[in-house]
């Protein structure tokens, strides 16, 4: 038998760990905010279709300014909804960007951004086919189709409101096989070819993908808001964003991704 | 006496990251339980997209657990009692969905039984259905997710069994199949169990993979988990929250039955 330490009392084993475990907290909880403690950082939630720009408009920001670096800018993209969702929750972000009014009404309603939230750009909703239409889709009344396999947006997203309100305009009962969580989500289930059609955002249009032409009236424009989020960690961070997103830069990079200035 | 002492030396060193270890376990859950709207909890359960939900959890849960029945006990077997070469490579492989993303495992699904995949050009062009957005899609999904669970179980069980009472049972004129049913099966018994109970409550918790492999369509192909997926995203948190908890407790019950019923006795 080795020697043996002695157990100490119940007491002072709590007291002690207590002690330590609060340090251990402390020092846990620092760490894991450093990220969001940095004054530098400046955190954008952005809906799913704004991938592409944001991440070049990031992009372009850190490369022309030597003081910010490409760990300064975080994106974050989900559905419109979900990040409002997560704003409520309590994420540290500093922006705020959603893909439609309403999703944007809820977060003001709530409390959760500051300020007048500001119309940056609009997409259009389109009825989109695999590259060579292999359902033989010629309008929107084929997706009542039941044969057709057909991916919607889920209905309380931006993109699943859209297509709900031009497939109402249009008098279509549709028949979707999958409603997906978001517009990038959609137009995935699109590009691989799983799908005959769906609706999707113009900007979510790639080459393996064709356009199928809907009447006028039918036509569904969403605006894109942006906003500055209550008590942002780094209000200024979030300004210089909403400005370059508003500005020269950001509105050529929307315009060149397919969305159309204000 | 000394066994109670020597469990009572736990190195002062431990106590923090313990504590920690267990915070990070347990806060989730408990913050979940903090958040829950228990006074609309029956209204949330009872819902028909909830209920619809719940049924199709059951229903492809427990169909998928049935078929890693009839096709992982006989691989199990083959694994644990025959020989043939890369016999231990096939072994290795049968427990990659186990580490695997389980989104991963639905892109390899996609690209094998989707339209365009190599089994599912073939199957379209033969039989004229196409697999993803079905019912069916869920369940070969979950069967992928959920075999190497019940796999490892029974070949675990099956290495451990005494091997000389199939022996005996085999001079006494008895066929492969009576040993397997009279002799093998009863003595892996405990293994097989918990093994379907683990198989079962890992194809009813299967995310990744039905989402990407079976989309998401309300009484088709969106189970319990992916029905949460929807309402956190469309930003109805509270089903979400209620439906996290009813998982939860599933799961609690899946392991308090194995504890008690099995894996001591077994």
């Amino acid at each position: 038998m080795g020697v043996r330490q002695r157990p100490l009392p119940l007491g002072v084993h709590c007291k002690r760990a207590a002690a330590l475990l609060a340090g251990a907290v402390v020092a846990l909880g620092s760490a894991a905010c450093s990220d969001t403690a940095d004054p530098d950082r400046v955190t954008v939630l952005a809906a799913a279709s704004l991938t592409e720009p944001f991440t070049m408009l990031a992009d372009e920001i850190s490369d022309d300014d030597d003081e910010i670096s490409d760990d300064d800018i975080a994106l974050s993209f989900a559905a419109s909804s979900a990040l409002v969702e997560q704003l409520r929750a309590g994420a540290p972000a500093d922006v705020l960007a959603t893909a439609d009014t309403r999703t944007m009404a809820l977060a003001v309603d709530a409390g959760l951004v500051t300020g007048d939230p500001v119309v940056f750009a609009s997409n259009s909703l389109v009825l989109a086919v695999p590259a060579g239409n292999p359902g033989n889709v010629a309008g929107l009344a084929d997706l009542s189709r039941d044969e057709l396999r057909v991916a919607l947006c889920e209905p309380q997203v931006p993109c699943g409101a859209a297509a709900e309100q031009m497939l109402a305009t249009a008098g279509v009962d549709a028949r979707p096989d999958t409603l997906e969580s978001d517009a990038r989500d959609t137009a995935g289930k699109l590009a691989l070819g799983e799908v005959d059609a769906a609706l999707i955002y113009r900007t979510d249009v790639t080459s393996a993908m064709e356009i199928v032409d809907v009447p006028p009236d039918a036509e569904v424009v969403t605006e894109y808001l942006i906003a500055m989020v209550d008590e942002a960690p780094n209000p200024r961070g979030a300004e210089e964003f909403i400005t370059a997103v508003t500005g020269i830069d950001g509105r050529r990079l929307l315009v060149d991704a397919g969305f159309e200035s204000p | 006496m000394r066994r109670r002492s020597a469990e009572a030396r736990v190195p002062l060193l431990f106590v923090v990251p313990a504590a920690l270890g267990l915070a990070i376990l347990l806060l989730p859950l408990a913050g979940l339980l903090a958040r829950t709207p228990w006074n609309r909890l029956a209204e949330i359960l009872g819902s028909d997209d909830v209920l619809s939900a719940l049924r199709l959890s059951l229903l492809t849960a427990t169909l998928a657990t049935a078929i890693c029945l009839i096709c992982g006990i006989p691989l199990a077997w083959l694994l644990a009692r025959s020989t043939f070469p890369g016999r231990s490579l096939l072994r290795g492989l049968v427990t990659v969905p186990l580490v695997l993303p389980p989104v991963i495992g639905g892109i390899a699904l996609l690209v094998a039984f989707g339209r365009g995949g190599t089994v599912g050009r073939w199957l379209e062009s033969a039989t004229g259905t196409t697999l993803p957005f079905t019912t069916a899609a869920v369940v070969i999904a979950q069967s992928f997710v959920a075999m190497p669970f019940l796999v490892i179980a029974v070949e675990g069980a099956l290495r451990a069994a005494d091997r000389r009472y199939e022996d005996v049972a085999a001079t006494l004129g008895a066929s492969p199949w009576t040993i397997f049913r009279r002799v093998t099966l009863p003595a892996v018994a405990p293994g097989v169990l918990s093994g379907t109970v683990l198989c079962w409550a890992r194809a009813l918790g299967e995310f990744g993979a039905t989402i990407t492999f079976a989309g998401s369509f309300p009484g088709v192909t969106r189970t319990l988990p992916l029905e949460a997926y929807t309402a956190i995203g469309a930003g109805d948190a509270e089903t979400a929250i209620v439906l996290s908890l009813l998982m939860i407790a599933v799961a609690v019950a899946v392991l308090a039955l194995l504890r008690d019923r099995w894996v001591i006795r077994g």
